[in-house]
Order: structure tokens, then C-alpha cells, then sequence
């Protein structure tokens, strides 16, 4: 049965034009958000912290420049220039003036910033020295939480020096009630508020706080109606001039009252996601099931004959064009783990209703045409994908796949709707699930899910084995013995999960010591005001205002540490090719395969430590002279060939991604001891801790930071990403991959699991190539697999990307959980995409 | 009790090759059987050729083909993908070499699939006796045949036999109705790339009861480094591969002159 109509739309000239418009230049830093919240917080001091963010809100959005671009439809833009953004000083602030200089030319996402802007935030940012969230967060973690990030076990960067976001909001409440109904809401509980409620004080000033931050909101719409107005009479083109009427019309009405048609609908939704992000600094505000909320507009004005599908498909592309049009400057080290100017903005379509039904419905596919006819890294666009899911998505989605701009990414609800149901969400909310940012499963509008609340790097707490706890010459650890003594690899294995626990407990610590800060310094009542039930709870969504509430930090680096424990079980105990003593030797020589400058730099910086213990100084000269020493240090030769054999040993061992039981049982224990001990801590909100398995793009990065591990990699190589085998190590094509990564426990990691795979466009042409395609997904998924996503590109096309940057620009690859065009990496993560093994290349 | 004798019947193989789907319906693995009658000039495969067992250098590093197996030990490999054969109706595909050689090993093969529940092909040139053609037809749904030419002496010229026992077979098989037969015709420069000779194969194709489908497959030197590795010349020199104009063309001549559906690639 067939109750949808999927015939696509062309793609109007507008849209050709509207990304033109975005992309002509680099993107900009702008000041101007920094200075008015800055003036505000100078006249506020003293009052209530709540009610501060709310009057600052206010004279934020009564005061930022607004501009309506050329052609635009939906309208409201958070920076003059396209593709700008503004600054967050009150979460932090000092990187950024360090990077003044260097952010317009750094590798990865650089911008623009002007000296005006330069001086105009060093007027402004000096207020806020002691006052930001990552200045109390630090003072709140243990000590050993501390050198366990000084160590780069884990980083929980995300959170440290920005807002959360990290949230699927109510835009349905907003289109269908309007923002007065929100007001009204909140009027009532203010006025069902007793005298004599112990929480009196906070709920009223909260209550308080949401009025005047939805008023706001108000507000600011209706600048953007006069500001059309104002255009419409100057404007020339009768065309355009009707148009800008329009606009005027429709931002007068919403989002204060109840959207009445789509296009509406499209502007309200558009309000509340871009003011979302003024009022915080966050990512990953995602617009979840947009194809379910936005549907019955749609499907009123096509009864009513007030619309066409035409028409339609417009507007959903002009709202795809906006979300390309927020930005956001993050530290260089975090720029290289988010890498591409991406906001994360996951929107989801397909899957269930809350009922257990098929969802697809027009939209569904409107959404996914939208995607290529923008074909740009904004919104994350993702699929559900269950055993009632209409085939003819599918394959439509397929179709997106195949033009290699990474989307969709692929859910699997029979897994993760039971995952979701297992940490004590009903059936009904859990069939209602989005996802957040790259891949975390979540409630909409009900849900302050903490996803992406930290990096775990797994490699780490392996390395802490074999040097004992001890890291670069210092203690880094717990103690677990001298590797060399082990008699078992079971002693091996116990050694590793008692460093996991250890550094996990850390991990809870560092994430709960943030998230206390936040509640404290940044409680953001206009985010709260759409998330259950935060008004009727009189509580801000950061103080556990939201119905679920859970943190969920991701750990990555599965592969390796499967490999790695496989290969001390086979050729150390069960084969005794050599000993651990051998291996350590090999793994701190990086297998004899030579040092590179950060191998050469952290034993100068161990050296100049050791020196300074013994009370001496290490010179310049001393430093230099090390490095130069490592750098063209030269083994003995009967050494060096020792480790070259150890090395290829290694290297000829099976590893996990190739189908075998006996390896991918290991990753399945590996992933548990991240996923086990979590669930058992709490968070300041009144949630659970739940496990994610993925590294956005950190893999990279902080493989920079770790060593040579006992799979063969050598020091600083990437680690592997989420749960996919390692890159270039899957020999079996890719239901041997799949098959693997589904031997792992999914269900057990419900803040999501990631696994990349990079398909040939050989492997997708043709009818047959799709279908095949949809197969592969389904087939992974009826064996339990979470999460699945695709680069087709071959890998001639990218190394020629790489030489020919100025040829590609518009080239978009999937990074980790989202797309980002490929000449804006970094080239030590293009390096990591190319590696990735391009499967289905045979004939 | 059922006899389950049939999967320690034992067979020698150079390579399983998992997620083909470009061989027959949906997603495929692919069990190569080692030895072949003809020597085909293009082969592109001529690890596959002799039954021995060799060495064949592969990025530098030699590696052994040929692997005495049991149908149980290749079955092990081959239901690991049942969740994608049963997404998209795909199976066990056999091919070589001439997997009719080892005829004992290739029924017992196609009987497992069948007793899986997958789909079965078998890619073969017919070079063998009918009688054990008949043995595997039970057991087969879809028989990939190789018709290379229609002329016996050029056939031989170019493949070491004549292919007179082929076409026989070809009727044969397509009078048993017991099976799907495909044809299917490489496309080799200098050898049969004519409109003429294709069309020679496409009339004969046409005719036999059952066929509907032909797939022209263009030359390609995938195979040439294979060569190297086993230390022998590449007999096709620098041959270029069909052009896609030209490779259009003649499946139009075939559509417009058979009542065949031709595809091109296979």
C-alpha cells in the first residue's frame, strides 16, 4: 500500500543562486554578539543568573544587525556575512584571542576575522575572566581528572568551552501553538506557583526568565517583518517586491501565533533553530523528524490548492540553505575534531510513528531531494530504516548516497528503539526517536541527552598497562603491574579493564564538574521553554528540567584495542612468538620503524622534566640536541630487524573487520568495557551515563597523542574511527566488515555507535547497484547493527582533491557523523579518508 | 537420517569472493574452482587455468593458489552473508576455471546452496560431457554460459579448443528447461569484436528454447599484472577495451535483430 506521492521536483534557479550568495567568500568572525551580551551582563550584575541570560537574550535579539539576503524566502541570519558567526565569550574566550592570528590561516576551518573585530573583542572579553563555565568546570574536577586529560586519556572539550546543544527541541509546539502559547503556559504554572513552594525562588525567576526570552524571539520576528517591509517599498521588481510582502506578512504572524500554512511553518521552525544558537553556543541542534511535523501544513495547503508541490520543495530547500548559513568558531584542536564547518544539525526522516507505523510520507523524500539539489554539508540528513520502512525510500535514499555527498546516514530502529526502551524510555517516545548531531538516538523535545559529552580515547588506558600508569615520565595512572611479569593473557586483559574503570570514573568526574558549571553560569530558559518539562518542573533544562535525562560521552578506538588484545593473546601466550617485555620494547622503538618529530619533542620535554626534578636546568641547547639525536636515532641492527619481524607477525594476524569469530569476539568484550561501567554512574540532573561508540573526527587528532600500539600501528597514526575496522585492514569486502561490526553489543551503546564505510561508485550504478546497495544496509541491520554511512568517491578522485584543491571545492565526503566539503580538512584527516578502504572495487 | 555425506566431498579452489554483484541476482559469493580446458588469450583470471597448485606474486609478496577444501569448509564462508542473500534474493555463484572439471565437487557445492535456501548460478563454458552436465541441473537456477564464437577454428585459434562440444551442450541444456540459461559473450578486440560475429552469437543464442537474455562483456586488462606474477607474457599485448559507443551499438544491433534482452557487463 502506497499512500505517498514521491514524484521528484526540479530544483528552482533560486536555489543555484541562494548557495552561490553563501559561499562567495570566506566565512567571518562578527563582534557584534559579544559586545551586547557583554553590555548587558555590566548592567545585570547582582540579579538572579537565570534572569540574567534572559534580559541579555533580549537585548541581543533587539539589538544584532539583521539583513535579509538576496532572494531569500525564509529569512534571519545571525551574521552579516553569509556563513559568519558570532563569539560566546561567557564560556570561554582566551583560546580564541590566542588564535587571533593564526585562525584566518590554520588548516582546518579557518575564518576571517577583521582588526576591528580583533580590538573590539579585546575591549570586551577581559570581563569575563573568572566568569566563564570552563573557568568554574576546572575548579570543580578532581586533580586527577585533571592529569588524566593532561595525559589525553579522554578530552571533554565539547562542553569545557561551549554551550551543550546537543538537543531535538519542540519547533512542533512552536509552529502549532505559537510562542503565546508557550507564554500562556508558562503564566499558568507562574500563577499555580505557591509562596510557600521551597523552590519559590528559582522557579519564579526561571518562569520569569522563559516570558522574557520567547518575547524576545517575538520581538526579533517582527524586526524581520518591518525590515521586508521597509525593502518591499524600495524594491523594483514586482516579483521580488510581492515577495518581500510576504515575508513581512508571514514574520508578523509567526512565530507569536500558530503557523497557518507551510510556508509558515518553515518560517517558525527557521526562527527557533537560528535563535537557539544566538541564545547558546552549542551544536548539534537538530531538527530531528521534520518530514513528520511539518507534514500536515504541507498536506493542508496542497488540499486547499494554496500551494503547490512546487512551491513546497522551494521552501524546503531555501530553509536547507539557512541551515548552511549558521557558523561557528571552535579552538584550532577542536576545529580538527569537527572538522568542516559543521553544525551537526541531524534531520531525520522515515522510520515509525509513535504507533509502530510506516512514517514515510511525501516530505520524506521532498527532504532527501532537498539534500541534492543544495548539495551542501548542512542539515545532516539521516534515514530511519526498520522492517516496515517503504522500499522506494530506500532506494530514493540510495540515489543520495550515490552522488557521494555522504547523506544519508542509515538508523537502525529495531535496534535502537529496544536500546532506548532498556535505559526507561516508554515504547511510544522511544518509536518517536531522532538523532542528534553525528549518531545519538534521542527524544524529541523530551530529552537532555549530554551526547557527545567527551572524547575517550580506549588506546590510552592500553598504553597505561604497558608503561604501568606511567606517561611520558610521569604518573598518569593507576598502577597495574609490570607488563613484563604477566603470566596470562587474562592477566593482561584484567590489567586493561581496571585502567579503563579507573580512567572512566575521571571521565564521569570531568563530564559531572561541567555540567554543574553549566547549570550554575549558563542556564538558557528560551531552550528550556521547548523541552518537557521544563515549565513544569520551573526548572532550566540545564538543572534536570527535561523529562530524560542522560550524559553520554563517546569512546573510540575499538579496533585497535581488538587487534591489539588479540594479538597478546595469540603470539605472546598462546603462540609465545615473544614476550610482552618484547612487544613494549617494540611499541616504545615504534617498531623500528623510526621516530617522527613528536616522538622527538615529547622525549626532549621527558628529558627536560627529569632534568628539573634533579634540580637542573635543560638548556635550549640540551632540547635541540635530544630532538636532533631521536630524530636520527639508529637501532642496533639485530634489534631493529627483531622488531621489523615482530612487526610483520603483527601484521599478518587476522584482524577484527574480517568476518572472524575469534577476533570480532574480542572487539565485542573490548566495546563492553566502555559500555558496561557507564550506565552505573549518575549525573547531576538526575541521569544515567550511557555509552556512545564514535569519534566524530577525533580519531585523528588524538591519535596524534598516542603511541605505537600492540595492532601494528605506528606512534601518532590515527586511531580507528567508531566501531569500523581499521582503515585499509578489512580485506573481505563489505559484508564481512558489516558482519564484524555487528558482532558487537549495539543495543548496549544507546548514545549511538558509528561505523563508516567507504563504497566505490562501481559498487552503486545501475538499478541493480541500489537495490544491492538498500540490501547491504538491511542485511547489516536484520543482524543488529546500529548505525551505517558512505563515502563514494573513489579514492583517485581524492587524491587528485588533494592535489588540485581549487578543482574540488564543492566536493563533499562523510567524514564521521556528518559531511563537510574535502578541501577544507586538514590534510592529516583527508590522509585518513582516503586510507579507508574503498570496498567493492573488484572488476 | 539425512545424508550429509555430499559435504565432506572435497575440491580444489583459488579464491572465495564475498559481496559480488555484478554475477547473477542481488548480493553473491563467488567460490572460484581451479583448472581449466581452454587458454583463452584475454583470460583475466590465469591463476585459474591449471589445476596445480602455484605461486603467484602479489604486491611484491608471493602467495600460494589452490586450497584443497571440503564443501563444508567453503559452506562455513558462504553462509556468513545469508542476511544479504536473503535481502536481495542472491546466492552462491560457482565459476573458475571450468567448474564442470571437478563435477563431483561443483554438484555437491550447488546442492548445499540449495540446501540453504539461496540462489545458485554457476559460470561455465559447457566443456564437459552432458551426462554430468545433467547431474548439477537439479540443483542449479541460473546457468551462466560462455559462447565466445561461433566459428570452431577461430574458437580454437584463440582458446585452445574448438567449441563445437559447447554448443551442443548450449541446446542441451536450454532443451532441459531445469535451469535459467544466460548467455553470456566477452567482447575481445581482434578476436570476435564484429557486429557480425556478435550477431552470429546473438542468432544462436536466440534460438535456443528458454534463453532471453545475452550479456556482452567488454574486454578489459584487469589481469595483465596477474601475469606478471606468474612470470608469464600478457598474450593480448596493449589491446584497448571496447569503447562504450561501440559496446551501445552492437547491443542495439542485437536488440534490433533477436528477440533477446542484452545487457552490457554482466
Amino acid at each position: 500500500m502506497k499512500d505517498f506521492d514521491s514524484t521528484p521536483v526540479q530544483k528552482s534557479e533560486r536555489i543555484t543562486r541562494l548557495v552561490r550568495h553563501l559561499f562567495e567568500k570566506m566565512p567571518e568572525i562578527e563582534p557584534v554578539r559579544a559586545e551586547l551580551i557583554t553590555e548587558s551582563y555590566r548592567s545585570t550584575e547582582g540579579l538572579p543568573e537565570t534572569t540574567r541570560k534572559a534580559l541579555a537574550f533580549d537585548h541581543i535579539l533587539k539589538n544584532l544587525p539583521i539583513i535579509i539576503r538576496p532572494e531569500e524566502l525564509i529569512v534571519g541570519s545571525t551574521t552579516i556575512a553569509p556563513r559568519g558567526c558570532q563569539t560566546y565569550p561567557e564560556f570561554s574566550y582566551e583560546w580564541l584571542e590566542a588564535e587571533f592570528d593564526t585562525v584566518e590561516h590554520r588548516s582546518a576551518d579557518p575564518f576571517y576575522i577583521s582588526e576591528d573585530t580583533k580590538a573590539r573583542l579585546k575591549a570586551v572579553n577581559p570581563y569575563w575572566k573568572g566568569k566563564t563555565t570552563s573557568e568554574l568546570a576546572r575548579a570543580y574536577m578532581a586533580p586527577e581528572t585533571l592529569r588524566a586529560m593532561d595525559h589525553n586519556v579522554f578530552t571533554p572539550g565539547n562542553y569545557y568551552y561551549n554551550g551543550v546543544g546537543h538537543v531535538n527541541v519542540h519547533y512542533d509546539r512552536v509552529i502549532k501553538e505559537g510562542l503565546s502559547g508557550i507564554i500562556a503556559q508558562t503564566k499558568e504554572a507562574l500563577d499555580a506557583l505557591t509562596f510557600c513552594d521551597p523552590e519559590y525562588a528559582t522557579k519564579r525567576r526561571f518562569l520569569e526568565a522563559v516570558i522574557i526570552s520567547c518575547s524576545a524571539v517575538i520581538h526579533y520576528a517582527k524586526r524581520y517583518s518591518r525590515l521586508a517591509k521597509e525593502e518591499a517599498e524600495k524594491e523594483k521588481d514586482a516579483k521580488r517586491k510581492a515577495e518581500l510582502l510576504k515575508i513581512s506578512e508571514v514574520c508578523d504572524h509567526v512565530p507569536l501565533h500558530p503557523a497557518r500554512n507551510f510556508w509558515e511553518a518553515c518560517q517558525a521552525f527557521w526562527f527557533v533553530q537560528q535563535t537557539i544558537q544566538i541564545e547558546s553556543s552549542g551544536h548539534s541542534i537538530s531538527p530531528g523528524r521534520f518530514d513528520q511535523y511539518m507534514y500536515p501544513y504541507y498536506a493542508s495547503d496542497l488540499k486547499a490548492g494554496t500551494m503547490t508541490r512546487e512551491e513546497a520543495q522551494e521552501l524546503i530547500d531555501c530553509v536547507w540553505v539557512k541551515l548552511n548559513d549558521l557558523n561557528k568558531v571552535r579552538d584550532a584542536v577542536s576545529a580538527e575534531g569537527f572538522a568542516g564547518y559543521s553544525l551537526f544539525q541531524n534531520l531525520i526522516v522515515g522510520g515509525q510513528t509513535p504507533e509502530g507505523e510506516d512514517a514515510t510520507n511525501d516530505l520524506s523524500f521532498m527532504c532527501l531531494d532537498a539534500t541534492k539539489h543544495v548539495f551542501l554539508p548542512q542539515p545532516s540528513i539521516s534515514i530511519r530504516v526498520w522492517n516496515g520502512s517503504a522500499q522506494e525510500l530506500l532506494i530514493r535514499a540510495a540515489e543520495v548516497t550515490r552522488t557521494g555527498i555522504g547523506f544519508p546516514a542509515y538508523y537502525n530502529d529495531e535496534i535502537i528503539i529496544p536500546s532506548m526502551e532498556n535505559r526507561g524510555i516508554p515504547l511510544s517516545d522511544a518509536r518517536n526517536y531522532s538523532i542528534i548531531g553525528c549518531v545519538e538516538p534521542h527524544v524529541p523535545g523530551k530529552e537532555d541527552g549530554w551526547h557527545d559529552a567527551a572524547f575517550f580515547n580506549m588506546v590510552r588506558p592500553l598504553e597505561m598497562v604497558f608503561y604501568n600508569g606511567y606517561d611520558q615520565g610521569e604518573e598518569a595512572s593507576i598502577h597495574t603491574g609490570n607488563v613484563e611479569n604477566f603470566t596470562s593473557y587474562e592477566e593482561f586483559k584484567a590489567a586493561y579493564k581496571k585502567q579503563m574503570e579507573y580512567n572512566i570514573a575521571l571521565l564521569v568526574n570531568a563530564n559531572n564538574a561541567i555540567d554543574r558549571a553549566h547549570a550554575e553560569r549558563s542556564p538558557l530558559p528560551f531552550e528550556s521553554a521547548l523541552i518537557d518539562d521544563c515549565i513544569g518542573k520551573g526548572k532550566p533544562l540545564q538543572s534536570g528540567g527535561a523529562v530524560y535525562n542522560f550524559t553520554g560521552p563517546q569512546g573510540f578506538g575499538i579496533a585497535n584495542v581488538a587487534d591489539s588484545l588479540y594479538t597478546v593473546k595469540k603470539l605472546v601466550f598462546e603462540e609465545k612468538r615473544f614476550t610482552l617485555g618484547e612487544l613494549k620494547r617494540a611499541m616504545e622503538m615504534n617498531f623500528g620503524k623510526g621516530f617522527d618529530e613528536i616522538t622527538a619533542r615529547e622525549t626532549a620535554a621527558q628529558v627536560a622534566r627529569e632534568m628539573k626534578r634533579q634540580g637542573k636546568v635543560a638548556t635550549e641547547d640540551i632540547i635541540s640536541g635530544t630532538i636532533r639525536q631521536v630524530l636520527t636515532m639508529e637501532l642496533p641492527p639485530e634489534e631493529k630487524n627483531r622488531m621489523e619481524e615482530i612487526w610483520q607477525m603483527i601484521d599478518d594476524l587476522p584482524k577484527y573487520g574480517n568476518d572472524i569469530d575469534e577476533v570480532d569476539e574480542i572487539a565485542r568484550e573490548a566495546a563492553h568495557f566502555y559500555t558496561k561501567p557507564l550506565p552505573n554512574y549518575k549525573n547531576p540532573r538526575g541521569g544515567i551515563f550511557q555509552a556512545g561508540l564514535y569519534p566524530v573526527s577525533a580519531n585523528v587528532p588524538l591519535g596524534a597523542q598516542t603511541g605505537a600500539t600492540p595492532d601494528g600501528r605506528l606512534a601518532h597514526m590515527p586511531v580507528a574511527d567508531g566501531v569500523s575496522p581499521t582503515n585499509g585492514k578489512d580485506l573481505h569486502g563489505p559484508t564481512a566488515s558489516c558482519n564484524s561490526v555487528a558482532r558487537l553489543d549495539h543495543g548496549d551503546a544507546s548514545n549511538g555507535t558509528l561505523f563508516n564505510m567507504k563504497i566505490h561508485p562501481t559498487a552503486m550504478s545501475g538499478e541493480k547497484g541500489l537495490a544491492d546497495f538498500v540490501s547491504l544496509v538491511r542485511g547489516f541491520f536484520d543482524q543488529k547493527g546500529m548505525h551505517m554511512q558512505f563515502n563514494v568517491v573513489d579514492k583517485e578522485t581524492l587524491l587528485d582533491a588533494q592535489a588540485h584543491p581549487e578543482r574540488y571545492q564543492g566536493l563533499v565526503v562523510r567524514v564521521a557523523g556528518y559531511s563537510a566539503l574535502f578541501t577544507t580538512l586538514s590534510k592529516s584527516l583527508q590522509d585518513d579518508i582516503i586510507r579507508r578502504t574503498a570496498q567493492g572495487q573488484y572488476r | 537420517m539425512i545424508d550429509n555425506s555430499y559435504l565432506n566431498v572435497k575440491g580444489r579452489i583459488f579464491d572465495i569472493q564475498r559481496y559480488s554483484i555484478h554475477d547473477g541476482i542481488g548480493i553473491r559469493t563467488i567460490v572460484f574452482l581451479k583448472g581449466c580446458v581452454l587458454r583463452c588469450r584475454w583470460c583475466c583470471n590465469p591463476e585459474s587455468q591449471s589445476y596445480e597448485i602455484e605461486t603467484m606474486m602479489v604486491n611484491g609478496r608471493p602467495r600460494t593458489y589452490g586450497q584443497d577444501v571440503t564443501v563444508r569448509e567453503v559452506m562455513e564462508t558462504v553462509r556468513r552473508d545469508m542476511p544479504y542473500y536473503n535481502r536481495s534474493d542472491g546466492g552462491l555463484t560457482l565459476s573458475g576455471g571450468e567448474s564442470l572439471l571437478q563435477i563431483k565437487f561443483a554438484e555437491a557445492l550447488l546442492r548445499a546452496g540449495k540446501d540453504l535456501g539461496v540462489n545458485t548460478a554457476l559460470e561455465s563454458m559447457g566443456y564437459a560431457d552432458f551426462s554430468d552436465i545433467r547431474r548439477i541441473l537439479p540443483f542449479l537456477d541460473t546457468y551462466l554460459m560462455d559462447i565466445k564464437h561461433m566459428d570452431p577454428i577461430k574458437h580454437k585459434e584463440w582458446c585452445g579448443k574448438e567449441n563445437t562440444l559447447m554448443t551442443e551442450n548450449a541446446k542441451k541444456i536450454a532443451a532441459s528447461r531445469q535451469t535459467k540459461l544466460v548467455i553470456r559473450v566477452p567482447v575481445i578486440p581482434g578476436f570476435n569484436d564484429t557486429e557480425q560475429e556478435i550477431l552470429d552469437i546473438a542468432r544462436f543464442a536466440d534460438s535456443l528454447p528458454g534463453v532471453e537474455e545475452i550479456d556482452l562483456l567488454p574486454y578489459h586488462n584487469f589481469g595483465e599484472g596477474k601475469y606478471a606474477g606468474l612470470g608469464r607474457p600478457y598474450p593480448m599485448g596493449d589491446a584497448k577495451r571496447p569503447t562504450d559507443d561501440f559496446m551501445q551499438a552492437l547491443k542495439s544491433q542485437v536488440e534490433g535483430k533477436t528477440d533477446l534482452y542484452c545487457q552490457i557487463g554482466g
